[in-house]
């Protein structure tokens, strides 16, 4: 058995960014790798975006074999962990062999949530790996119809890569409207209204009564009898925290692994980060949130590493998430939902930010949304201004002559 | 030897920002440092190809617009995760009011 050092399970975003972390902090022991995929580590947001454009996705790698293996890191991947042993200390493999650890992080990342109803439709696919962006992107030929059940962003940015490809495009979702639990309504139906304008055919409020595979297809019936026909379904109804070997392993399970603000578990040699774990978030005051947000697994990969090395250092990151969708950028910098009231700065060219204040003046929220990357300079300011925990003047927020740098400076 | 091109005014840019500028299908940003110095990159980033000059200038820093990844725009040194790959630097002068960037 070899020396034991530092172990990371699940080869994504987080594990990655954890790995090469470990290394730059100046770790010189044994740090393994393990990934249930069978391709290095890859980056998932360009599969619903650029990874549409064509029949076959390209895959956009984190690292090359050659990074890894110059860091001394050890890949072991298309092997599943199956169980921790605690006591042992060691990480058991599907493929046998046992990986003795000092420290370990679980970096499993979240799995699509599954729509019972489309359980047995041999059409129903949903979004997550590179083996489901090849089955959806070859599926988007001109006039194919594809079904979308869930108005979030995955399903949203494949309704617009599937439109971008000339297919016809329906989107169900059960809620009044799109979008619902991350965005404020007015950029929420911002968005609706492109998609719209699209050809994209959205049912809001809709609830299904049934899914079946009819001849080459798949026809979904609404509770108000409509019936949409379509040779590809894809559920995009959120994803569960990978939380199997966490919870065998008695480890604390609250909404994903639960953490403290150091990452650590209810064990204090494991670790958790990224989309598998629930942590509490300083900015508000502690509330324990889990974030599926490609830098929320770069940051706490990164930091996870440090504390497995002993520096005991507290989240203090604001979340920040992006959404492509045709020639539109949506960025958000922290949790809208904290706001009480909002001010909106209308930036030029149809671009705008709404700034999320609470009830105490503090700015705890920015979301913005415009062609290409034209509210990103401002949601960049104001992140750094939730930070600082700033209540700048309501008044100067919606002007867009007062440049946000002025009122950092203040 | 080096082809001095006009870039902008001095004027053009503020104090810690960043502009671009396109020539012979070329893309560049053109920096302001805090301290009132200019300095030249390649426009686009080097993760995505993303305009630099929709970026944010903080001290010697731009910092990518669309994943946040940072760069030294004086030296072009890639800062970490998710950039790794550095930008390349150009030459500048300012003469009566005017930056011009040096190509080759
Ligand atoms: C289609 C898509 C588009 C996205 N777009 C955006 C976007 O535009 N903006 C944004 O901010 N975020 C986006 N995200 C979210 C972002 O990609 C995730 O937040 C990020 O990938 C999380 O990283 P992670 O490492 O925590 O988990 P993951 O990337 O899911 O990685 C976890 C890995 O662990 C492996 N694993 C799990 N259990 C085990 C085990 N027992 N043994 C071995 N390996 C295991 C899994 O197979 C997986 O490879 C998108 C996600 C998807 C799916
Ligand atoms: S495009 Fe610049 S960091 Fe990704």
């Amino acid at each position: 058995m070899t020396e034991p050092g530092m172990v990371i399970v699940g080869a994504g975003e987080c594990g990655a960014r954890a790995a090469f972390a470990l290394r730059e902090e100046g770790f010189a022991g044994p740090v393994t790798l393990i990934g249930a995929e069978p391709h290095l580590p890859y980056e998932r947001p360009p599969l619903s975006k650029q990874g549409m454009a064509a029949d076959r996705p390209g895959m956009t790698p984190i690292a090359g074999h050659d990074r890894f293996a110059q860091q001394g890191i050890r890949l072991v991947l298309g092997n599943q962990a199956r169980a921790i042993d605690r006591a042992a200390r060691t990480v058991e493999l599907a493929e046998g062999e046992r990986v003795p650890y000092h420290r370990l992080l679980l970096a499993t990342g979240a799995v699509p949530r599954r729509l019972p109803a489309a359980a047995a439709s041999r059409h129903a696919v949903t979004l997550r790996t590179h083996e489901d962006a090849e089955r959806i992107a070859g599926h988007l030929s001109a006039r194919a119809r594809i079904t979308i059940v869930g108005g979030g962003f995955i399903g949203l940015e494949l309704a617009a890569a599937a439109i971008g490809r000339d297919c016809r495009v329906t989107v169900i979702e059960a809620l009044p409207r799109l979008l619902a639990r991350a965005v404020p309504a007015e950029i929420a139906e911002r968005i609706a209204d492109t998609h719209r304008a699209r050809g994209v055919e959205i049912l809001t409020a809709a609830s299904i009564e049934a899914i079946r595979d009819v001849g080459e297809g798949v026809q979904v019936t609404l509770a108000d009898g409509r019936a949409i026909a379509a040779e590809l379904l894809v559920v995009g109804i959120g994803a569960l925290p990978a939380t199997d070997i966490a919870a065998e392993a008695g480890l604390v399970v609250d909404n994903g692994i639960r953490v403290d603000a150091t990452l650590a578990s209810s064990d204090p040699d494991i670790f958790a980060a990224g989309d598998c774990c629930s942590f509490p978030l300083a900015l508000y005051g502690g509330r324990r949130v889990r974030l599926e947000a490609w830098r929320n697994a770069q940051e706490q990969g990164a930091l996870a590493a440090r504390n497995m090395l002993g520096a005991r250092e507290a989240h203090s990151a604001v979340p920040w998430f992006w959404s492509d969708q045709y020639d539109l950028t949506l960025q958000i910098a922290g949790l809208c939902d904290e706001g009480a009231t909002t001010v909106r700065r209308d930036l030029g060219g149809d671009a705008f930010i709404l700034f999320h204040l609470a009830a105490d003046g503090r700015l705890v929220a920015a979301s913005g949304l415009g062609h290409g990357n034209a509210v990103a300079r401002d949601i960049r300011l104001a992140e750094m201004l939730i930070a600082r925990r700033a209540a700048p003047d309501p008044r100067k927020l919606a002007i867009p002559d007062v440049k946000l740098k002025s009122l950092l400076a203040a | 030897m080096a082809d001095w091109i006009e870039a902008c005014l001095v004027d053009d840019v503020d104090e810690e920002d960043v502009i671009r500028f396109d020539h012979e299908g070329r893309t560049f940003a053109i920096y302001r440092s805090p301290d009132g110095q200019f300095f030249a990159t390649d426009g686009l980033c080097t993760h995505e190809k993303v305009h630099l000059a929709d970026g944010l200038v903080m001290d010697d820093i731009i910092e990518c617009p669309k994943h946040n990844g940072r760069f030294n725009y004086k030296t072009g040194a890639a800062k970490g995760a998710p950039v790794c790959v550095n930008l390349a630097t150009y030459p500048v002068k300012v003469e009566a009011g005017t930056v011009f960037i040096g190509l080759d």
